[in-house]
């Protein structure tokens, strides 16, 4: 929080935290596309996970940050993790894309990176992003926000609490190990 | 172009320049990733450098107009997490089921519909 208000007081720490966070989000989104490790690319996930949680902290949503550090980068990335452990052949196995397909998709890329921002420039000088003036006393109160999911946004709420149960219960049938239907289709084609 | 942008005062095209990388490093990724969990991860970038551009928005429109609800940017990229959390396990089960019929997580090896 001191972080916060040091910053928003002095708007070159925040432009050198801004370039900063943007650096390592950027080398690291680029490694994710580049390696060929998928162990490696999950590493360099979890670097642009932080540094975006960074971003979060200095956009003053702290609550956000901390939900993409424990949630995102806590849980989901580790998640990953173990399905890459449960899911490897040998600690040599790469999959490699023909050549073909790697230029098509860098230029596709390409195009719409161009494309995206063309947009914002075209944005930022029509003016279609507002005045956009320097914010110095944005916050972002947790109790308010808490307020808000419980009252404004109770229905996605409840939606999605519901939504994760049932994601839970289908995860967990669709993961169950089948053992026995192998077993049993072995017995009947050896009785064959 | 870039250049341009490169100041001391960081306004919202600066966090839609980034968003817009990650977006494209994702969607990169989600082409050439011949790993389904290389795809997966791909998708959580598309992911993150949507929520950048939600929480950008929110933050730098609050001087503006006040039309919209309080929180909505914030709101919505926090079930965008929880959203992704959830895809995320749904997809890994999937490819454990994957991997245990077909011995490997190649997408290549999906052939079993093609024809």
């Amino acid at each position: 929080m001191s972080t916060f208000i040091l910053a928003q007081q002095n708007t070159s720490i925040t432009a050198a935290l801004f370039y900063l966070f943007a650096a390592i989000a950027t080398l690291s989104a680029l490694a994710v596309a580049v390696s060929r490790n998928i162990v490696r690319t999950a590493v360099y996930l979890l670097f642009t996970l932080g540094s975006v949680a960074g971003l979060y902290f200095l956009l003053a949503s702290e609550f956000l940050a901390a939900v993409q550090l424990v949630v995102y980068a806590g849980g989901t990335l580790i998640l990953i993790v173990f399905g890459i452990m449960l899911t490897s052949r040998s600690p040599f196995s790469r999959y490699q894309p023909s050549r073909v397909e790697v230029y098509v998709a860098m230029a596709i890329g390409a195009i719409l990176l161009f494309a995206l921002i063309i947009g914002v420039q075209t944005g930022a000088s029509s003016g279609a992003f507002g005045s956009s003036p320097p914010l110095t006393e944005q916050t972002y109160p947790v109790d308010r926000l808490g307020q808000a999911l419980l009252g404004d946004y109770l229905v996605p709420f409840e939606i999605v609490s519901v939504l994760l149960l049932v994601m839970m219960i289908g995860a967990a049938y669709l993961a169950k190990a089948r053992r026995r239907d192998a077993s049993a289709q072995d017995a009947t084609r050896a009785r064959r | 172009m870039l250049l341009a942008f490169i100041d001391t005062t960081i306004a919202l095209p600066h966090y839609l320049t980034l968003a817009a990388i990650l977006f494209v490093c994702g969607l990169i990724t989600i082409l050439t990733k011949r790993n389904a969990i290389g795809i997966l991860i791909g998708v959580e970038l598309v992911l993150n450098a949507a929520n950048i551009n939600l929480v950008a928005f929110e933050h730098f429109s609050h001087g503006g107009a006040d039309g919209a609800p309080a929180f909505a940017g914030q709101v919505f990229a926090l079930f965008v997490i929880v959203l992704a959390a959830a895809e995320a396990a749904v997809a890994l089960a999937i490819f454990l089921n994957f991997y245990n019929n077909f011995a490997s997580v190649d997408v290549e090896k999906a052939r079993k519909l093609k024809g």
